[in-house]
């Protein structure tokens, strides 16, 4: 997934909330929680940056801590909170 | 890090799911009406307040709005209120007894997009439906749910509350929304509202609670139950959801004078936090208001700490509690371990309703 260039779903709002956001689904109504606030930049930030890597760069983000954030952005994906671009 | 539930535990900064009841006006009468609704409320907001909620909720974030009455549908500018709602951000959840929902209505409905209709419905048959939400509701629940499927209204969901009656009903309520193309909801009684006086009678037995309980969890993934029935996982197996009391941290309602309760079935005094017509508004309610700050407090688990099951169930459901007269720190009336039994033996006085807007009951007269 590092590779991928990625962005929020046109259709999912991010309401800021003190453990990070709740991302809701307008087109199918579900609700996701991004947990940390590091995720919540790093997914608002997505389609400025060309891929997955580039952005966890521009976010600070360590690299031994890019496999967790490449899961967590993996299941993301597999809820249609972020897509592919 | 913090676990995710306990950070819900100290509240969000504006609701998840928020219950509005629109009116107290209804043209039924079912026997465990959490709001004991019946009458028009001549307090009920207007039009131009119930828009200002709505402003109010869209600044909040809040996402979607679960409508409820009463009969929402008896309201004349129900259309207007879901419309201003859903065309500004804030998605519309209605529940409706169906009564409303003509051949043109549905055409209506499923014309709107971040709509969904919860047709209500307490028995997979005409009988067992109809001693609970009055003579001729299950026909019209019927031909509210043919009339959206013929209007093409996609995936509208069929409501219904657990009861002894019809918890051996589950599948065929499964089957009928199939049959629909519809979703299953199942939530759970409560002995609020007029269930005050029917709770005794209509919950589910101890046995049957297992039952259900292995139903949701060979079932849970097709069927909603938001959340109800949490007090059931210190059977064992944990059924899917955030698996605590949501009153005042990520749940409350708004009632048709524009009230704001800790949760849709606390209608009470005692779980008041203010009005929307107060000067901060509902905003202002749902962050400083002294009771939702009181129960975003750590709770504390009373008589229950030594159970073994505490985490698992966190002790139940507060409203179940307090309207059978239990301690709010002790064990749901339907603790699955007996202690609710248990309790509920030793209870001497229940709270008294503080509102009620049911329908007289016309006396018969005996002819001279």
């Amino acid at each position: 997934m590092l590779d991928s260039p990625l962005g929020l779903h046109p259709s999912v709002a991010l309401r800021p909330e003190p453990f990070g956001a709740l991302a809701y689904h307008y087109d199918n109504r579900r609700l996701v929680f991004l947990k940390h606030p590091s995720m919540v930049d790093l997914v608002r930030s997505l389609d400025e940056h060309p891929d997955l890597r580039s952005a966890l760069e521009a976010n600070g983000i360590a690299e031994d801590r890019w496999d967790a954030y490449d899961r967590a952005v993996t299941s993301l994906i597999e809820s249609d909170v972020v897509i592919t671009r | 890090m913090t676990r995710l539930v306990d950070q819900m535990k100290t509240g969000l900064d504006a609701p998840i799911c928020i219950t509005w009841e629109l009116t107290y006006a209804c043209n039924l009468a079912c026997v465990h009406c959490l709001s004991s609704s019946g009458r028009r409320d001549p307090r009920e907001l207007s039009t131009a307040e119930a828009f200002r909620v709505i402003d109010e909720l869209r600044a909040m974030q809040v996402f979607y709005v679960n409508i409820g009455g009463g009969e929402p549908m008896i309201r004349r500018d129900f259309f207007d209120i879901v419309e201003y709602a859903t065309t500004g951000g804030v998605g519309v959840k209605f529940s409706t007894n169906g009564a409303y929902i003509d051949a043109e209505r549905a055409r209506r409905l499923a014309g709107m997009d971040y709509l969904d209709i919860q047709i209500s419905v307490d028995g997979a048959d005409e009988a067992t439906n109809d001693r609970v939400r009055g003579q001729g509701s299950f026909a019209t629940a019927r031909r509210a749910m043919e009339n959206l499927a013929d209007a093409d209204f996609g995936e509208f969901k069929i409501s219904v509350v657990v009861t002894r009656d019809n918890v051996s009903q589950l599948d065929d309520f499964l089957a009928m929304a199939d049959g629909f193309g519809a979703q299953l909801r199942l939530t759970r009684l409560r002995p609020s509202g007029r269930g005050v006086d029917t709770w005794h009678d209509l919950h589910p037995t101890l046995d049957q609670q297992r039952d259900l309980h292995r139903w949701l969890l060979a079932h849970g993934e097709r069927v909603l139950t938001g959340d109800s029935f949490f007090h059931l996982n210190a059977l064992g197996e944990s059924l899917p959801g955030l698996n605590m009391c949501g009153a005042g941290r990520v749940v409350c309602l708004i009632d048709p004078i524009g009230d704001v309760y800790a949760c849709p079935f606390v209608i009470h005094d005692e779980f008041l936090a203010g009005n929307v017509r107060d000067a901060g508004g509902f905003t202002d309610v749902w962050r400083t208001s002294d009771l939702f700050s009181e129960l975003r407090e750590p709770q504390s688990a009373g008589a229950c700490a030594s159970c073994g099951a505490w985490d698992a169930c966190q002790g139940g459901c507060m409203a179940a509690k307090f309207f059978t007269g239990l301690p709010l720190d002790g064990p749901d009336p339907e603790c699955v371990g007996g202690e609710g039994e248990h309790a509920l033996s030793a209870v001497t006085s229940v709270p008294k309703p503080s509102g009620d807007h049911s329908r007289p009951v016309p006396v018969e007269l005996g002819r001279r």
